[in-house]
């Protein structure tokens, strides 16, 4: 950059932000007071900049402290046995989460990577891989079972009194909840977009039931009944529990003879 | 009387849930605000403010009461961000030149459909102007905008946090206010 040059746009960036040299700082400074070009560049740049300035951020939807909470609650660590009961918290349960991340994600990956052929010197990692597979698409498959059992017993609550008592539901939705984030995150981090986005339609159902009182109104479970509904929660839970179903069995080794020999 | 952030952490410290509860009912929305710059959409921001409170729980007796919690927590919801951001680093090629072309054609549909400076005045209309800017730039040149413009970290600062050389930290910068201006300098100037 010289005084004589005119200034790139990415130089007037630096100088927008103060980031450039000493030396280039003050040419930059002295090109500016005389060229009307970089001028009326730099005061382009300065009104693109102050448009973003004024724009608010986005705010966190209506409620969403106590649906961060009810997030929260289901994985903090307990602390001097004051928070929630044991298996909620204990550190044997997060270990667990954690070994699901990883064995979820082999699980997916896995379900992508079989339809490939594989190379035949990796038959014993493949058959680690596969019994990891079954393990984890077994237990998917239980928590979308469990998932589908509270959408359906929430659909068909007898409401005809007004209000409803939902304690039980929402002591499994709390419990699902965690669960549901990981697989949710581990199906969005190996690419699987349709699992991740019906696990998030879940999951927002679940916190929702689980930051709820235990006693809801009618109109509150209606609004509920008009989430799942409005985004055909219980048809697309059957729909991947159904795949998974497929999966599982797809994963079950084959029986073969062995022969002497052979 | 209420409870200040210093005495509250101390009880949420001594493993008193209500105050870490009242610490999240405080601080929440000022995490999803940043979270929300940064990543660019509700999911992810939801996330990144679960793994900060997760994060400050388990750091709760490395806070020095001295300090002040929200930028100790602001701290932690950067790095959150930033953690995610990195994680998605492989599924994001480079595409700027095609952004750029693609920025290009809408423009024009854009300005058709709402020419109006009142209404642009309106600040949901700004929001989402800007908004729909951001979300031309990766991941990275977010993250690396949002760090410099709004958070106000030197380019250096930035290279070390996104793990980065710094040239190419600058670059990213430099994509993104580039990108920023193509899609908002016709509404700026109009």
């Amino acid at each position: 950059m010289t005084t004589t040059m005119h200034l790139e746009d990415d130089d007037l960036v630096l100088h927008y932000y103060g980031e450039m040299a000493e030396a280039d700082e003050a040419r930059a400074e002295t090109h500016l007071a005389g060229c009307s070009a970089c001028q009326q560049n730099y005061t382009r740049l300065q009104r693109v900049m102050a448009f973003v300035d004024s724009a608010p951020a986005v705010e966190a939807p209506q409620g969403f402290e106590a649906v961060a909470w009810a997030r929260l609650q289901m994985e903090l660590p307990a602390r001097r046995g004051n928070w929630l009961s044991w298996f909620v918290f204990s550190p044997a349960r997060l270990a667990f989460a954690a070994g699901v991340v990883v064995l979820i994600g082999a699980a997916f990956m896995a379900g992508r990577l079989s339809r490939a052929t594989a190379p035949g010197g990796a038959a014993a990692v493949q058959t680690a891989e596969k019994v990891r597979e079954r393990i984890l698409l077994v237990d998917l498959g239980e928590h979308l079972d469990r998932s589908q059992r509270v959408l359906v017993e929430l659909t068909s609550a007898d409401d005809s009194a007004g209000s409803v008592d939902i304690s039980t539901e929402q002591v499994r939705a709390e419990q699902l909840v965690a669960a549901n984030r990981l697989y949710r995150q581990t199906a969005a981090s190996t690419g699987d977009v349709a699992m991740a986005s019906i696990l998030d339609d879940l999951e927002r159902v679940l916190v929702d039931v689980a930051a709820s009182p235990s006693t809801v109104s009618q109109e509150d479970l209606d609004a509920v009944r008009r989430r799942i509904a409005s985004k055909e929660l219980l048809f697309k839970v059957r729909v991947i529990s159904s795949q998974v179903r497929e999966r599982q069995k797809a994963a079950i080794p084959q029986r073969t003879t062995h022969t002497l020999g052979s | 009387m209420p409870h200040t952030d210093a005495t509250t952490v101390a009880l949420a410290r001594d493993g008193d849930a209500e105050a870490f509860r009242s610490l999240v009912d405080r601080h929440s929305r000022a995490v999803y605000r940043l979270a929300h710059r940064m990543t660019g959409n509700t999911q992810d921001a939801e996330d990144v403010v679960q793994d900060t409170f997760l994060k400050a729980y388990r750091q709760l007796g490395r806070f020095e009461s001295r300090a002040n919690f929200s930028t100790w927590l602001h701290r932690i919801a950067v790095n959150c961000s930033i953690d995610l951001i990195r994680s998605r680093r492989h599924q994001e090629a480079g595409h700027d030149a095609a952004d750029l072309e693609a920025l290009d054609g809408a423009h024009g549909s854009d300005e058709r459909v709402d020419p109006s400076p009142e209404r642009l005045m309106l600040s949901s209309e700004v929001q989402e102007r800007v908004g729909r800017a951001m979300e031309t730039l990766t991941h990275m040149e977010r993250a690396a905008f949002v760090l410099r413009h709004f958070e106000g970290q030197s380019i250096e600062e930035i290279s070390r946090a996104l793990g980065l050389k710094a040239n190419a930290a600058k670059h990213s910068i430099f994509r993104a206010v580039r990108k920023m201006r193509l899609a908002l300098e016709p509404f700026v100037e109009s």
